[in-house]
Order: C-alpha cells, then structure tokens, then sequence
C-alpha cells in the first residue's frame, strides 16, 4: 500500500512542482491584489487564505485524477459545482483519494486533517455553487429529528440499498451500499443531498431538511440499540440464521447423539 | 405389606388395565428392541422440535392477533411508535417487547422451525443413503418426502405471519407464483388474497391453516409415520449378529424410554439456549410491511432459499401465445424444477427396486459406500440444492466475501449444470475406492506402521488382522447381479426383447455392475493369517 | 464358478457383552450415581433462575457477555434459565441409562409383514362373501349412482371456496395513475416541481389522494413510483416513450415485471435499478430495459408532464398492467 502511494506521488511529482511555482506567484499576485482592492475585509482574506491552500493540496493530492482546475480526467469526475459538501463527504470519511483503481471507493481513515478538508472543500466551492457543508445548527437531529418518520423515510428511501437496519448490501457489478454504522450525521447529512458515487440525490423537496434530520437520528437510535433477543447475528436476516441453525442446532445435536449413543465404560 | 406408592401405582395400572386391557400390549411392547446408533436421533430431533413447535406456538397464539387491519402502534418500542401498521405486526412486537418471556418464545418457536425443517433434511438424507427406504419402508418414506412438503409450506406461512417487511416480501413473492400458473393462476391469487395484493384477509386466512390445518395433518403423518416404525421394527446397520431377521438394541423399558425421554428434554433446552443467546427474525428491525418498501438482503429462511436461488438464477424467459403470458422464469423454478424434484424424490424407492429387481425385505442397512450408484444420485440432488441456496444468498455473500453478485450468479448458473453430474462421477469413484479399501482391509489387515526386517534383509511393515467382526462388517453386505437382458436365452442368442426390458437391463447393469468383489471366506483363506 | 468358492466369511454372532466399570465398581456405580444427580439439581438451578429473572431482573436492563455483545438481561437470563432447566433433566436422564441402567444389547426377531397365504386367502374369501352378500356385483345401478353421488357431492366444498376472493376483472390492469393526477412524495405527500430533483436525484412518489391517511395497501402495491432525473441526452428511447418524460425525468413502476418486489435500488453512475430479491437489473436511459437477472419485462413507464401550476403530474395513465405477468396480460 504505502509503495502504491509513493509511486503515485512519485507520478504526479512533477507536474506539481511545476505548478506549486505557478501558484506561488499566483498566490503572491492575489494576496496583493486583495490588500488593495479591499482592504480590511478580513474574513473574505481568510476564505481566500483557504482557498488558496485547498488549492495546493488539490494539486498535490487531487489534480493528477480530477485535472489541475477540478474538470475531471478520464478516470475522475470534474468537481466543478459539486460543492463543499461533497468534498467534506468524500475527503472526510477517507473515500477520497482512493486508495485503487476498484469499483468504487470505500470508507477509511482519511488522510487529512480536519482543517486541509476544510481548506479542499473551500477551494473546490469556490469554481462554482454547489450544497455547502451543513454546520452544527443545521445538524439538530436530536432536538428535530423524529425516530419513527425517520424509520419510515429509511425504509423507503434507503433500505433496498442499505439494509433496513442500515448494514449495506449489494449493489450490480461488485459495488456496494456501505454500512451506516458509525458515520458521523454530518457525512449521513452530505451524502443525502450530493449523491457520492452510486448513491443518487435526495434534494431537499423529495426530503425535507427536517426529514433528514429525522433520518439521522433512526440511524442513530439503531446503532445505539443494544441487543434484545442475544446476538445480532449481523443483522442481515435468515442466511446467518439458517447457517447458525445448522451448525450451532443440528451440528451440537449430532455431537449430543454421538454422546448419547456411544457406550458407556 | 407393599409400600403405599406400589400399592396406588397397582390401582392405577388396574383401573387402566380393565378399561382398555392396556397390560396385554404394554406387556409386549415395553420389552420391544431399538437399536441405538447417533443417525438414529435425527427423526428424534425432528419428532422433538415439533413438540416445541406446538407448545411455544400456542403460547404465542395468545396474543397474536392474526388481522391486517391497519392502526398506530403505541407500544413501548420506540423507534416504530406511531408508525401504522397492521394488528398483526403490531401484536408481535407486542410479543417481543411487552410480554415477559415472548421473546423468548417468539424465537425458541422460530428456531425450533428452523431445527425442525434441518432435522428432517438430515433424516432425510439418513434414511436415503443407508438404504432404509427399500421394502418394506417405502410407505414411510412417502409419508415422510409429505411431511417435509408440509413442513416446508408450514414454515413459510410462519415467517409470513408477523407482516414485517421481509414476511410481507414474501408474501409478494408467492402470490407472484401463485399468479404465473397458466390458466387458473389469477383466479387462485384472487380468491387466496380476497382480491388483490396484499388485500386484507390474506393473514388471518393462513393463520388458521398455519396453526390448525397444516399442524393437524403433520400431527396426524407423524402418528402413521411412528406407527409404521414400531410395527415394522427399526432397521438397524450391519455388524455382527445382526441379520436382516433380527434387531438387536436395547429395550424400550428402561433404557430407550430414559434416553428417548431425556433426548427430548436436551433438543428442547438446546433451542431455549438458542433462543436465549442468539436473535432470530428481529421484526421490529425490518419495519412493517408496505409493498413500496424493501430491504436490502431480503432473504427467505433457508429451507426456501435453494427455491429463492433457482428463481434468482432463471434465464429472463416469458412467452406469449394467443394473447396469453406464460412466465417460465417463474415456473420453472418456482413450480416445475420443485416438482420434479419431490416426486422422483417420493417414487425413488419404486424406481430403484425396478432398476435393481430387487423386491425383498431389507432391515439391515446399507453402508453408502456399497450403493454407489444411490449415494453418487443422493449426492448429486445434495450439490444441486446447495448450488441454488448458495445463490439464494448471493447478495449476502456478495458483501461479505468480495464477490459481485453477477459472478455468483453466472457462477451458479454454471454450476448448477456441471457440478451435479460432475459430483456424481466423483461419489461413484469415492464410494468405489472405499469398497476397494474395504477389500485390501478384510484380505490384509490394517498397516501397523511397524516394520520388521526378514531374515534376508527384506523389510516388510506389519500388517494386523482385522478382527472377525470387523471383517463382517464390511463383508456382509450382498452384491447383487445386473439383470439379464430380457430375451437372450442360454446361448446368447438375442431374441426379440422389448425395449423397456432392454432399457432395464441397461440401466441395472450401470447401477450393479461397477462393483469391486468383496472378499470371499476362500480368498481368506489363501491369503493365510496376513503375514504381508 | 462353484458355491463354496464364492461364499462370505461367517458373522461371528454377537460380540460378549463387556461390563461397565459401574456394573462391578460399586464407587464407580455411586459415583454416576452423584453425577446423575448433580445433572438433576443443576436443571433445578435453571429452574430457579428463570424465576428470579422473571420476576426480578427489569426488562430495562441489560448486560455485556463476550460473543454475543450487550444484550437484554431480562430476555438472556430467562432464556439460559430454560435453556439449563430442560437441558439438565435430559443430560441426567441419559446419562442415567448409559450408566446405571441395564446395557446388556437384546436381540429380537422380525417376522415378515406379509400375511401368510392362509391368512391373505381367508381376507380374499371374506373380502368376496360379504360383497356378494350385499349385492356388489348384482346391482349394478346402485353401484353407478353411487359413483355418480361420490362424485358430484365433491363439488359441493369446492364451490364454497368460490367466494374466497372476487374474480380478478381489470384489478390487475389499472392503478390509480391518470392524466393529471399530482406525483407526491412517499411519505410525506408533497407535491414535486421538476425542479426539486437535480441530476442524478430520485424520488419515491405515490399518486395524491384526498385523504392520503386512507391509503390502502392494495393501491401502493400498484401505484408505487420511481422518478428519476438524468440528463435528457443520455435517454435513448424512441419518440413516445421520450415524450413521456419531463426534462431528463423519467417515471417508473417501483413494482418489479418479475414477482412484484419494490425495484428502487438505483444506482446513479451506471444508471441501473436493481431489485433486491432476484437481482433483475434494469437500465434506466433506455426504458428501464432487463439487463440482468430473471426479469423478462422492462419496468412499466408512466408518462408525466407539468401542469399549469408547474407540478409533475401524470400525462396518462399506465399503458400496461403493472407488477408480475399474469396468464391474461397480452403482449
């Protein structure tokens, strides 16, 4: 793993030296240009500052798939207009940058801080308008949300991919809908409305703000549930039954029948 | 003077005994012989996981309230309050989460069903591979091919009950057969469901038909099927001093009636552990059934799943002829494969006694090894079912080994064409290479691993012999001769047979001719004390 | 070949009966004796401990035992209460006859279930008198009209299965789409503007109803609706059907061609609907054609259009039935 990863930052070595050149001059330019076009506009600097370096580590990190302005590559999407969000999605919980060329990309550790995500999803907002990343007075879902709808909106929205207790399952061709278990609301709240991957959209009109929150909150009311009838089992129905059926059932009861039919010494 | 728990143990049996003349029989019968063997258990564990079921299923019918009327539930678990959904879900959660001891009871009674069914299937597959089935036992053998029919069709009805989204999947599914039969299908569907899918009287009809009618009949299968096992005798497996004339085991009274007894008491406390330590069917994670719902991993249980597999695996195959929709991907895996399956399944006994001409009495077992053909035919319908259920779990198993589910599919698809005759050539060979070992072990004793060096320097390992009833063991079996092709008389000469004749004798001679010759008491002989 | 040259090796009879060490150990005798019993009092204790946790341990309570992770104490306890209570008696009880009880193996004959001759000629002969005395093979007219009756009176339980359920007429062919009707959301029942679904979103929708609170079951299973948006240009479907749709959005059956499972796994890349029971994988640019698995149908499509006030309704109903083929369903 570590080799593939050095290799590729070996590959995309030189084109981002050149450009960290460009950028720097670039940078150098806009900074000048801000202090004297509007002086004194410290968050809109700082914002900018972000940009900036969201800008070099999506040179770095980014740009040798999804291009040197975000338009995409043949293997990439273009991340124009997608927005923060999405950024803070696929960045946050590590699917971004893949890890290899497979089907699709999954979930793990990611590989930046949280301040370079913030800073990657700034830059990658500033090309073009797309869904921000939704702050803490947005994610209300324990004041808001309501269990029971948000069981309801899971069940017809999200269960045939996810599982009806939110487990994963299987998509066409090798890829999959991920385990919800564990994903912080904010990631539950982004995917909803950009879509990651295979996942289509649910804008806010075909789920409300508020449907949403409840659906967080179902999620976590079932990661939270401890067990109420023993083992879960893994939750995914009667195939881990039916093999516990046979090998804890039938098979201790053969082992029984050996005891009860061997001869005594 | 007798002690006082003699003397009312005296009148009891008096008054019973000069009402029904119960000594008479009991006389008889407590001294009747069972031999005892670990495969002989499994009909037990099924007879014992049935009692289960009736026991922790009439607990349940106490609060069930099999409606699909619709109202909010208000229970106390939290995550569905004020969802609507049917008083049938509704009084199951109500099971779960508000009666002490129903969930326990909810799911010893859906273990036990699982057990029952599993039971049976290994029963099953007892019986078949040592041969049991043959004359005289052929009626029970039906009557249990029946029973795992009903069991089957009861289980299902049991998982549709609840309405939960899976059972209510389900449920879909069979009114999809239901309605792919030609002709009549619709009709059946409408008049099964009151009209159409899901309508309002579809689970509080199968209800009855789940605890009244389909239990009833089991009930009433198991008291023939038992019958017939006492009156019949028990068979019992080969080995010294035991002949197809005798039965040797212990009697019913004390030993067969405390192990029988205490086996009972073990298979239950073994699905109350179950139940105990290990969630089955949790309901309330599923949600209530609605038909615009659906869960990822929406399984049956695993008797249906080989049916659910076979169905997942059919080609996209539907014709239309004069304005008519037939669904073969439906039908063929859902009604004509099954079909086909549980009736050659029933008349196996038939078939194999014509194919063998062998129309005798058979008590003692075979050992699978000396059937070969039988246990390759038993082995071969094995992989075939195994392949559909494993594709019956294709998405599960998808996720959790990294396979895509087209690969399952195609894979199985394939499968499902090769690995049964490949299976079967490999049983037959297996079961040969064991006669073939067999043989070498009866003519020249087991390998010691002890070598000793002849007095002129040749070294040769130490071979024991087997000891006499060893050696019958695997030498008692009989070898029987194909038949002879109808019309070729004494000379050879070909007459005009008949084709089913010929066909017979084809077909015995595939069957018995591959057989590698047991040893005989002059071949012992000559081969002296086995100093090899 | 003679006889003796193919004959078997001799069944050496039963093997002599070898005693057990309790048989003629008294201290070994006691003591399976003591095992016995402890068996016994530990089914007691299980006893014991299903009382205590049925009346004592809350239901709010909940321990954490390695395997099987926390887990509700009332319903665990209670469970092993039982579990140990059943097992034990068994265990003991067998344990019982393996040791102590008689295990010397008996034999007993068989006899052959076919009845002698005498007794099979006997059977016949009786058989034979007691029909002839009731005039079997003389009245013949009885004999047919009582064939007749058995026959028919048949009849009489299977048409009282005739009411069971109505007769099918055109249930299986409509829905409740027609031209006009409101798509709302499932649940939630808002109505849609194309512009609520951005490329590459879906929504589950259901046709409006007044009272949308008395939804039956029996409609959604047939009116349940996908509505899906992708580009325009990535559509290829032939003038009609391209009609149908609004902008890049296309409307579905949820209801699945093969056996009626809610199809609305959609995967937003490759464009595809997979049901989750059997795997049919549809395409959605061009119609919802089977690209996979036991499906033989595309998903049923519903024309839609936007209204005067802007909201996406039904432009006509479903031009085909929805949901599994029936025999009746015509091309």
């Amino acid at each position: 793993m570590r080799k593939l990863s050095r290799l590729r930052r070996r590959k995309i070595t030189a084109p981002a030296l050149l450009l960290l050149a460009l950028v720097i001059v670039g940078n150098a330019y806009a900074f000048i240009g801000a202090t004297v076009t509007t002086p004194g506009a410290t968050a809109s600097n700082a914002r900018s500052t972000m940009v900036t370096e969201g800008r070099e580590i999506f040179l770095r990190g980014c740009s040798s798939c999804h291009g040197l302005n975000a338009e995409g590559g043949g293997v990439a999407p273009s991340l124009v207009g997608v927005g923060a969000a999405s950024v803070d999605f696929q960045v946050g919980t590590g699917r971004m940058p893949m890890a290899d060329m497979s089907v699709q990309a999954i979930r793990k550790p990611s590989r930046y801080t949280a301040a370079e995500t913030a800073a990657l999803a700034e830059y990658v907002a500033s090309l073009a308008p797309g869904p921000a990343i939704p702050g803490a007075a947005q994610l209300t879902f324990e004041r808001d949300g309501n269990t029971a709808e948000g069981g309801e909106l899971f069940r017809t929205n999200c269960a045939m991919c996810h599982n009806a207790a939110g487990q994963g399952g299987a998509l066409t061709q090798g890829k999959q809908a991920p385990s919800l278990m564990g994903v912080e609301p904010r990631h539950i709240y982004e995917a909803m409305i950009t879509g990651p991957q295979s996942m289509p959209v649910f804008g806010d009109k075909a789920i409300t703000p508020q449907e949403k929150l409840s659906i967080i909150k179902w999620i976590k009311s079932v990661e939270n549930e401890k067990g109420l009838g023993g083992a879960s089992l893994g939750k995914v129905g009667p195939v881990t039954e039916g093999l516990m059926g046979w090998v804890g059932g039938i098979g201790l009861l053969i082992a029984i029948s050996v005891w009860l039919a061997t001869k005594s010494r | 003077m007798k002690p006082a728990r003699e003397r009312v143990a005296g009148s009891v049996a008096n008054f019973v005994d000069e009402r029904v003349g119960a000594a008479k029989f009991l006389k008889k019968n407590l001294n009747k012989v069972f031999p005892d063997h670990w495969s002989f258990m499994l009909g037990e564990i099924a007879l014992y996981s049935f009692i289960i079921l009736l026991l922790s299923g009439t607990f349940l019918t106490f609060w069930f309230v099999p409606s699909q009327e619709e109202l909010i539930y208000n229970g106390s678990y939290v995550p569905l309050k004020g969802i609507q959904m049917s008083a049938a879900y509704a009084s199951t959660l109500d099971i779960s989460f508000d009666i002490r001891g129903g969930m326990l009871m909810r799911q010893v009674h859906h273990w036990a069903a699982l057990l029952f069914l599993a039971a049976m299937v290994a029963h099953l597959m007892r019986v078949f591979f040592t041969g049991a089935f043959r004359k005289p036992r052929e009626l029970n053998w039906i009557l249990g091919v029946g029973l795992l029919t009903l069991g089957i069709v009861e289980g299902f009805l049991g998982y549709s009950l609840p309405d939960d989204l899976l059972s209510g999947t389900g449920i879909r599914i069979a009114e999809a057969i239901l309605q792919a039969i030609p002709v009549v299908g619709t009709y059946a569907a409408f008049f099964a469901f009151g009209g159409a899918f899901p309508g309002l009287v579809f689970i509080p009809r199968i209800y009855t038909v789940h605890v009244l009618l389909i239990p009833g009949i089991i009930l009433g299968l198991i008291t023939v099927h038992l019958m017939l096992v006492w009156y019949q005798k028990h068979t019992q497996y080969p080995g010294p001093g035991r002949t197809e004339k005798n039965v040797v085991g212990y009697p019913l009274m004390p030993v067969y009636m405390a192990k029988a007894g205490g086996f009972f008491f073990i298979v239950f406390g073994v699905t109350a552990f179950l139940g105990a330590v290990a969630s089955i069917n949790p309901i309330w994670v599923f949600g209530p059934y609605t038909p615009t719902q659906i869960s990822a991993g929406s399984q049956p249980d695993w008797y249906m799943g080989w049916l659910d597999g076979l169905v997942r695996m059919s080609p996209p195959l539907e014709s239309y002829i004069f304005n008519h929709t037939i669904s073969w991907n439906i039908l063929i895996p859902g009604l004509i494969v099954p079909g086909i399956m549980f009736t050659g399944m029933a008349l196996w006994p038939f078939i194999e006694a014509w194919a063998t001409g062998d129309k005798r009495e058979h008590n003692l077992l075979d050992r699978p090894r000396n059937a070969p053909t039988r246990t390759a035919v038993g082995v071969m319908s094995l992989t075939f079912t195994v392949v559909a259920l494993i594709n019956g779990g294709n998405d599960i198993i998808a996720t959790h080994f990294s396979f895509t589910i087209n690969q399952i599919m195609w894979a199985t698809r394939i499968s499902i064409f090769v690995l049964p005759p490949l299976s079967y050539v490999i049983t037959k060979r297996i079961c040969l290479a064991l006669q073939r070992a067999d043989r070498d072990l009866v003519l020249h004793g087991r390998e010691t691993g002890r070598l000793v060096m002849l007095p002129h320097g040749e070294f040769v390992e130490i071979h024991e012999e087997l000891s006499p009833e060893e050696a019958w063991t695997r030498t008692s079996h009989e070898q029987l001769a194909p038949i002879p092709a109808a019309g070729i008389d004494a000379n050879g000469v070909r007459a005009n047979g008949v084709l089913k004749d010929r066909i017979r004798a084809r077909i015995s001679k595939g069957i018995l001719q591959e057989q590698i010759a047991k040893p005989t008491a002059k071949e012992k002989l000559e081969l002296g004390d086995g100093h090899h | 070949m003679s006889n003796t040259e193919l004959e078997p090796l001799k069944d050496p009879g039963l093997p002599a009966h070898a005693h057990r060490k309790a048989d003629h150990d008294e201290v070994a005798a006691k003591r399976a004796e003591r095992q016995v019993s402890i068996l016994f009092l530990l089914s007691a204790a299980g006893t014991i401990l299903f009382i205590y946790s049925y009346i004592w341990i809350a239901q709010d309570i909940y321990v954490y035992l390695p395997v099987i992770g926390t887990t509700n104490a009332h319903q665990l306890f209670l469970g092993l209460g039982l579990a140990f209570s059943l097992f034990f008696i068994g265990a003991g009880a067998v344990h019982w006859a393996k040791t102590l009880m008689p295990d010397q193996e008996v034999i007993a004959q068989r006899h052959e279930m076919r009845s002698s001759d005498e007794d099979r000629a006997g059977f016949i002969a009786t058989v034979k008198e007691n029909g002839a005395s009731a005039g079997l093979g003389r009245r013949t007219l009885i004999k047919r009209t009582l064939g007749l009756s058995l026959g028919l009176v048949g009849l009489s339980p299977l048409l009282l299965l005739r009411d069971l359920g109505p007769l099918p007429s055109d249930d299986l062919t409509k829905t409740s789409w027609a031209e006009g009707v409101h798509l709302v959301t499932d649940p939630g029942n808002r109505r849609l503007r194309p512009e609520d679904l951005e490329i590459g979103a879906v929504a589950h929708v259901l046709p409006e109803m007044k009272h949308p609170e008395h939804r039956k079951l029996d409609d959604i299973a047939k009116d349940a609706l996908l509505l899906i948006r992708i580009r325009p240009e990535e559509f290829r479907l032939d003038a009609e059907k391209l009609s149908w749709t609004y902008q890049g959005i296309i409307a579905f059956s949820k209801i699945c061609s093969h056996m009626g499972c809610a199809v609305a796994l959609y995967e937003q890349q490759t464009k595809h609907l997979l049901c989750p029971c059997h795997q049919s994988t549809f395409d959605v640019p061009t119609g919802a054609k089977v690209i996979f698995g036991p499906a033989a149908r595309p998903l049923p499509q519903l024309a839609i259009k936007v209204n005067a006030e802007g909201f996406l309704v039904a432009a006509a109903p479903f031009n085909q039935p929805v949901g599994p083929s029936f025999w009746e369903r015509r091309k």
